[in-house]
């Protein structure tokens, strides 16, 4: 499972049960995100005990980009039985005031910002 | 006519410094000249920075300048995205960005022309945003949209100017042109910094 692409890539390891993304998110509208939101209803559906986001390297994300991880969070959350962590890094201005937003979709919700 | 919503200035002061982008609709269609959004954001942010060049040593003011740029950067990116989606191309008018600079806030100024049917929904919507308080809209706009598979606009890029990045937002509704009807839409986003 991996999207590559000039502006952004996103990519599943089954090992560490962590979706990557990594670049610059800005597609137009919900269809355009259909491929993404495939890979990481992928990643749910391999029902890991543990799942990562890892978004340390995600410079930008358009609101449609904060809808798609949003819907992943709340069906995570469905799920009922798998833990959830998110890492960003305190580098990146947006993750400091959007990404606490995921926490209050699902309070168990790890968050780390390094 | 002319309807004003939310927090729209309509004498602000002029301000010292200030930047506007035009995109004139041509052959390529607005829509399908997508990723100029990000690169006129990118370019509007750091253009910006320039303004707010602290000492090199002083690791605050290193953090509040990526602060600004990436605030910017979103801020711009979500108005453009919005002009050319709503944008009535029928009428090839240019839309705008205006990007204003003063000592304490960040203005910013689109204008793009919106179909006379597309109206009613928008200011709906707009007045949803309003009386609202925006930690329970937002939590209740993502439960809604996950919940509808079928939904193809997230409705979340004002909620999340207001709600992360503390901005005031106002709307100005024109009619231009009767018989046909055209209406433009001038959106302010003012940012505090």
């Amino acid at each position: 499972m991996e999207i590559k692409t000039e502006d952004y890539s996103i990519w599943y390891v089954p090992a560490t049960a962590t979706v990557i993304c990594q670049g610059s998110l800005r597609l137009s509208g919900m269809d355009e995100y259909v491929p993404i939101v495939q890979l990481l209803n992928d990643a749910i559906e391999t029902q890991p005990p543990q799942l990562t986001l890892n978004l340390q390297e995600l410079e930008f994300l358009n609101s449609s980009g904060i809808n798609v991880l949003s819907k992943f969070v709340i069906k995570v959350r469905q799920t009922g039985n798998i833990n959830l962590m998110v890492r960003g890094s305190r580098n990146i201005p947006w993750q400091g005031k959007s990404l606490k937003n995921l926490q209050r979709l699902m309070p168990s919700l790890q968050l780390e910002l390094e | 006519m002319t309807e004003i919503f939310g927090e729209f200035e309509s004498d602000m002061p002029v301000t010292p410094e200030y930047l506007i982008i035009g995109f004139s609709p041509s052959s390529i269609p607005l829509k399908h000249r997508w990723r100029n959004n990000g690169l006129s954001a990118d370019f509007l942010a750091d253009y910006l920075t320039t303004f707010f060049l602290g000492d090199p040593d002083d690791t605050s003011a290193i953090e509040r300048q990526a602060e600004v740029k990436s605030a910017v950067s979103f801020i711009a990116n979500e108005l453009l995205e919005n002009a050319m989606k709503f944008s009535d191309e029928t009428w090839q008018r240019p839309i705008s960005i205006q990007l204003h600079l003063s000592q304490e806030r960040i203005v910013f100024v689109t204008t793009n022309t919106i179909s006379p049917q597309a109206v009613d929904k928008f200011q709906g919507y707009i007045q949803d945003l309003i009386d609202s308080d925006p930690a329970d809209l937002y939590i209740r706009q993502l439960e809604k949209n996950a919940a509808d598979e079928t939904s193809t606009a997230s409705m979340l890029g004002y909620l999340t100017m207001i709600h992360d990045y503390m901005a005031k937002i106002g709307w100005k509704f024109e009619t231009v042109q009767n018989d046909p009807e055209v209406i433009t839409v001038t959106t302010m986003v003012q940012l505090k910094v």
